[in-house]
């Protein structure tokens, strides 16, 4: 077996592995942000709490209804996204034409709300979820986890398949339209206020969605949401929310180097992706992909 | 409107009356729990001076908070420094950490700003969590209560209790000065409209910098405060909950008011103390009371009473 810098390919490739799956919950998680922010202006706090919603709707509908994973694909993020559609109808929607602040205040109240519940019914030590793909591939230079693969080309499809569904549909084209000028927008006879509640809705479903796919893999747990979500804030300063595409690859990116650290400097992991963004904010302070307003 | 001069007088009048009654308080109540709102009274006002005057959101400012608790816990314990430098180093320590965070986080505006400090709090988090001085889970415990400038017996709380009350009135003080002066008149005008601000000639980033740097300072001597009044520097200090909570704090008194802080901290660590034995609800509660105090009354309890005042006075006139 060969050897690069002392490191024995078994682990680099696991980590690499490893910090593309991190990545892909990255990238899926600030593209709802990104998403929401585009349309309603608002920092959705209450997006990590929705990802572990996700999670945890999956493991309620696994336990308690049986209905097993690929299943809980598909419904989880319709109920979470209900949810979401909910919130925006009862609270969001008053605060459209206060600062932006208050949005953020009202879902990291929100947030605190449904991380108290679940701990309070749950406890915080974490709930196994089946891994529904069990086994995996004996590769040349390492070991590749059936799941693990499928989250990887999953999360890549939601990915473009978002970035498609906005930058390439009919349906996109408004949704871009009402980011620019949700007046003219409505003028055209499109009803801009459900298109905003419909585009929370979807944001929310996104996060559950990654929630679903985190489930076997990290255990469900009520501070899965709260330990990822300001990493996801740290991503989504470093690429700038004005771009999918921007948010997709920054997303990726910054697991892998994430993944890269745990190899060759553990003692970083932790931090790294802060540093980055202090670097970043240093040398392009709009973000890699932004544009400075 | 009254006129500023009168404003001001009423507001150091309403100060003396609040420090007359913290005179007497410790008679009748029990002096720990009056120092721990007098420390995240503090902690509240120096928050305030962002939020309220300069219209910045720091969601990061755990790490000053805790950072200096962190520091002047390790001074007096393991150095043997005196408790007023312990309070004077975690000061100073908060006062540096907030030159290098304000100066990286002023480079992005108003929503980006709260992210970046929030992010930042967490490397800070992480390093507490790492570095072998903090103590790891156990954080530093057993902090020694030293007489402090070698004269007065801090091992009695009442008399600890008047160092804290003194510390306290000192911080106000500062901050009500500050935002009385030009260099306050600036930072209102930088909230109200930046733009403006810039075009008129003023070195916006330079305010917000020096802001953000004093803010950090008082917020450390709170923090540095509180570790050697309970003894102890924890994570729970540095950790992402503790910047939520002075958010929350404020917001309930009111933001931008000059007493607001100091009411919403006593009503928070009131509430916290009462339903200590509730666990997990504790947090639902503080988030239904964000969700309520949002949706409900943005001014907070101070600034709801100011906008009621002033439609009283104005339908008599």
């Amino acid at each position: 077996m060969f050897e690069l810098l002392g490191i024995a390919p078994q682990a680099l490739f696991g980590q690499l592995l490893l910090g593309l799956i991190n990545g892909a919950f990255y990238a899926m998680l600030s593209l709802g942000l990104a998403v929401i922010f585009g349309l309603l202006n608002v920092i959705n706090f209450t997006h990590g709490a929705q990802y572990m919603m996700g999670a945890f709707v999956a493991w309620m509908l696994l336990e308690w209804v049986g209905v097993p994973y690929w299943g809980a694909l598909v419904l989880v993020p319709i109920i979470v996204g209900a949810f979401g559609v909910l919130l925006e109808k009862v609270f969001l929607k008053r605060l459209y034409h206060l600062d932006h602040l208050y949005g953020l205040l009202l879902t990291f109240g929100l947030a605190l709300m449904i991380e108290g519940v679940f701990r309070k019914q749950f406890g915080s030590s974490g709930l196994p979820y089946a891994n529904p793909l069990p086994g995996g591939t004996r590769l040349d230079f390492m070991f590749l986890p059936n799941y693990r693969a499928w989250v990887v080309v999953a999360s890549l499809v939601i990915c473009f398949g978002t970035w498609f569904l906005i930058e390439r549909t009919k349906l996109g084209s408004y949704l871009r339209a009402a980011v620019e000028r949700p007046d003219l927008v409505q003028a055209f006879g499109i009803n801009v206020p459900r298109m905003i509640t419909l585009t929370y809705g979807f944001g929310v479903g996104l996060a559950a969605l990654a929630g679903v796919l985190a489930a076997p893999i990290y255990s469900v747990n009520p501070l899965m949401g709260s330990n990822l979500i300001i990493i996801v804030f740290a991503v989504v300063v470093i690429g700038g929310m004005g771009s999918i595409m921007g948010a997709i690859v920054t997303g990726f990116g910054l697991g892998v180097i994430e993944g890269l650290t745990k190899v060759f400097y553990p003692e970083a992991s932790n931090t790294v992706i802060f540093i980055i963004m202090a670097i970043v904010l240093m040398l392009k302070p709009a973000g890699l992909f932004g544009t400075p307003k | 409107m009254m006129k500023a001069g009168t404003t001001k007088n009423r507001d150091l009048q309403i100060f003396a009356g609040l420090m007359a009654l913290a005179l007497i308080a410790p008679l009748a109540i029990y002096p720990v729990f009056l120092m721990k709102v007098l420390c995240f009274a503090l902690f509240a006002l120096a928050f305030n001076l962002l939020i309220g005057y300069v219209g910045l959101l720091s969601f990061g400012h755990a790490m000053f908070f805790g950072g200096a608790a962190y520091i002047s816990g390790h001074v007096v314990k393991v150095w043997g420094w005196s408790p007023e430098m312990g309070i004077i180093a975690g000061t100073a320590c908060a006062a540096l950490l907030g030159l290098a965070a304000g100066s990286l986080a002023i480079r992005r505006q108003g929503i980006y700003f709260a992210m970046v400090t929030l992010a930042l709090a967490q490397m800070v988090f992480f390093f507490c969590l790492q570095a072998p001085f903090t103590k790891g889970e156990d954080g530093i415990q057993a902090i020694p209560r030293r007489p402090v400038l070698g004269l007065f017996d801090l091992s009695d709380d009442r008399a600890f209790y008047y160092l804290v009350l003194g510390i306290f009135a000192f911080g106000f003080l500062v901050i009500w000065r500050t935002i009385h002066s030009p260099f306050g008149q600036v930072l209102k005008a930088i909230r109200e409209n930046e733009p403006r601000a810039i075009s008129l000639g003023y070195r916006v980033d330079q305010y917000k910098l020096l802001a953000f740097v004093l803010s950090a300072a008082l917020t450390g001597m709170a923090g540095a405060t509180k570790a050697l009044v309970f003894q102890l520097a924890s994570l729970t200090d540095v950790a992402w909950q503790m910047s939520g909570e002075v958010v929350l704090m404020t917001l309930v008194g009111g933001m931008g008011t000059v007493f607001g802080p100091i009411i919403g901290a006593g009503v928070i660590i009131t509430m916290q103390n009462y339903l200590a034995g509730f666990g997990e609800w504790v947090l639902v509660i503080q988030g239904a009371i964000f969700v309520v105090v949002v949706m409900a009354f943005r001014k907070g309890i101070v600034g709801e009473i100011q906008a009621w005042w002033q439609r009283r006075s104005r339908n008599q006139a």
